[in-house]
């Protein structure tokens, strides 16, 4: 009998360390598209700018950010654009799903919610790497990308953004958690997308919003991907604010990985083997 | 202690069914008909460590659905499993460390990276202590010949390159049963006999329990001491090879390339196929020794050649199906 008792006791840990620097390496491989995205985020992030240059121009009446707040605001949305969850779920549990290959996920002697948050952490993090450091460096030698005013500032922004990148893995897990059901998945994705899209603060910044929509915004935990870190970046909010912000954020990722926990273990419970 | 008990396994599906045309789609919106369908309809069976079982029957029988339910993947309705002391759905996690499984058409590799990298993946994602997994692994390598594959992405392998390590990538962490389903679907006839060969070694040298489900007959006589036949979710028969066969027929086939072509008549053999010159008796060798036949007959007829077979595989599980339904 080839007893396994020579297995080391390490930590769990190592096997979604494993998947998520795997992952991480295959999406580095993609260059072609990072600098196509690369190009497409800076013609964007013009437009943008110049809309709201207008718009400042134009306008006689007080703002509640500065012109050349929000155009650091804008760049730091194009830069940290693959951030947001806004294209749905992980297109390798998609492909899985579809092909019936997700059975070989389940037979790893890990938890399947962490393991696939693992990849979704590489899926959030790895396409930026050749984007958001180039369009740093571009915006802030032509575009006029502010650095943040103190070194208390740069920290609340580092912190709040680490908290956005598990955030937004997190969506994307139950999005990719959502297609057990719907094989497709498109409805769902498409739904959170725009979500996504319009109150993390990706179009306008939130502050630009009617009165009678701040509640909602502050409700909804997307503006913990972007609007609150970079206002954190700006110094629009005061760092020691980080100490209100921070328990949210924390409450809205707890409160997402129990929500697609739960659903994943229903998930698999009513999972039909599909082409049996 | 058996490696594997199984008792009374129950597993149903609902299935959606949607009416043909726009019409149904439309009223497939509003009321859906569910279809139920009994894939696994009491299921019971022991194995022993060491043994190498194929589990055969015709497509939807149930034999995927059985290994899934094994593998943890899938929870039965109702019924008792237990695979090493453990109940695969509750301790799904503990579980799986101990199994290695193989699905034939899919594979557990990643797609864009060289071979060998998903191996140091799946050693990680086992948690196997790197001395342990060097020596697995060199091994694997050297008996499925594995060398020159390693660098190659697995999307450029071929099809019998691919199973050789898929093979390989599912006893990385040196699991004790094994579960096999149609390992050489689409193999050419070098790779079968490689993942047979293969399949073999590892029963044999390393005493690691093999669930093989085929619908190759040649695999389940190159290999398996037991068969276990399923058909339409219950279990037809369950024992070796030899049993199957005196179950379902003790006929003999009798094949005869006479000189010139002409008829056999014999009171205890019939002929079933006339092809030139070449002639196929069956007979019952409890009424008839073989002897006392080729003698009878090459007394009468000038005969080039002969050979005796017993019924092909395949025609006794088809007589076991049609007796079944």
């Amino acid at each position: 009998m080839p007893k396994i008792t020579n297995r080391t006791s390490s930590f769990a840990i190592r096997s979604y360390i494993a998947v998520l620097s795997a992952r991480f390496r295959t999406l580095l491989q993609y260059r072609a598209a990072a600098f196509a995205g690369f190009g497409t985020q800076l013609f964007w992030g013009l437009i943008r700018v110049m809309i709201f240059e207008a718009f400042y121009r134009s306008s006689t009446a007080p703002q509640p950010m500065t012109a050349d707040e929000v155009i650091t605001y804008i760049w730091l949305g194009q830069a940290f654009l693959v951030l947001i969850p806004y294209q749905g779920a992980d297109p390798d549990v998609r492909a899985m799903v579809r092909s019936g290959n997700v059975v070989y996920e389940l037979v790893r002697p890990t938890n399947l919610y962490f393991f696939w948050y693992s990849r979704a952490i590489a899926q959030r993090t790895a396409p930026g790497v050749f984007r958001a450091l180039p369009m740093f460096i571009t915006a802030s030698l032509f575009f006029n990308l502010q650095m943040p005013p103190s070194f208390s500032a740069t920290c609340a922004w580092l912190v709040s953004m680490l908290f956005a990148v598990l955030i937004s893995a997190a969506i994307t897990n139950l999005l990719s958690i959502s297609l057990l059901w719907t094989i497709s998945g498109e409805g769902l994705g498409v739904l959170l997308g725009s979500l996504t899209w319009l109150f993390s603060g990706i179009i306008i910044p939130l502050l630009f919003f009617p009165d009678w929509a701040q509640t909602a915004i502050n409700i909804l935990p997307f503006r913990y991907l972007m609007d609150i870190p970079f206002r954190f970046y700006l110094g629009h909010i005061s760092p020691e604010q980080i100490w209100y912000h921070l328990p949210f954020q924390i409450a809205y990722l707890i409160a997402l990985i129990t929500a697609g926990h739960l659903i994943l273990t229903r998930g698999i419970r009513r999972l039909v083997a599909q082409g049996g | 202690m058996p490696h594997i008990i199984v008792e009374n396994l129950v597993k149903t599906f609902q299935i959606a069914q949607r009416q043909p045309g726009v019409w149904g789609a439309l009223r497939g919106v509003m009321h859906r008909n569910y279809r139920q369908i009994t894939a696994l309809d009491g299921i019971s069976f022991t194995i022993e460590p060491g043994e190498l079982i194929g589990y055969i029957g015709p497509n939807g029988a149930g034999k995927s659905t059985t290994v899934k339910v094994l593998s943890g993947i899938l929870v039965p309705d109702t019924g008792r499993c237990e695979i090493l002391g453990r109940v695969p759905w509750k301790e799904r996690i503990a579980h799986v460390a101990q199994i290695g499984v193989v699905f034939g058409q899919r594979t557990q590799l990643w797609w864009d990276l060289p071979v060998i990298e998903s191996f140091d993946l799946l050693r990680d994602i086992y948690r196997v202590d790197h001395h342990q997994y060097a020596q697995t692994r060199d091994e694997m390598i050297a008996i499925l010949d594995l060398e020159s594959l390693l660098d190659i992405p697995v999307r450029q392998l071929s099809l019998g390159q691919r199973m050789r390590c898929d093979l390989a990538a599912a006893l990385l962490h040196r699991p004790s049963i094994l579960f096999l389903d149609e390992p050489t679907i689409g193999l050419d006839v070098v790779s079968k006999l490689a993942v047979r060969d293969f399949i073999k070694r590892l029963n044999q040298e390393r005493d690691v329990t093999v669930i093989l489900t085929t619908h190759d007959m040649d695999d389940i006589e190159a290999l398996c001491t037991r068969v276990m036949v399923i058909g339409q979710g219950q279990i037809l028969s369950d024992g070796p090879l030899e049993n199957l066969r005196a179950r379902v027929t003790t006929e003999r086939r009798l094949i005869v390339d006479l000189e010139e072509i002409e008829d056999i008549t014999d009171p205890d053999a019939s002929v079933v196929l006339r092809d030139g010159h070449r002639v196929h008796l069956t007979f019952d060798p409890d009424r008839i020794a073989t002897a006392d036949l080729i003698a009878r007959i090459t007394a009468q007829h000038p005969v080039r050649d002969l050979f005796v077979e017993n019924t092909p595989i395949e025609e006794i599980i088809s007589r076991l199906y049609a007796e079944n339904h």
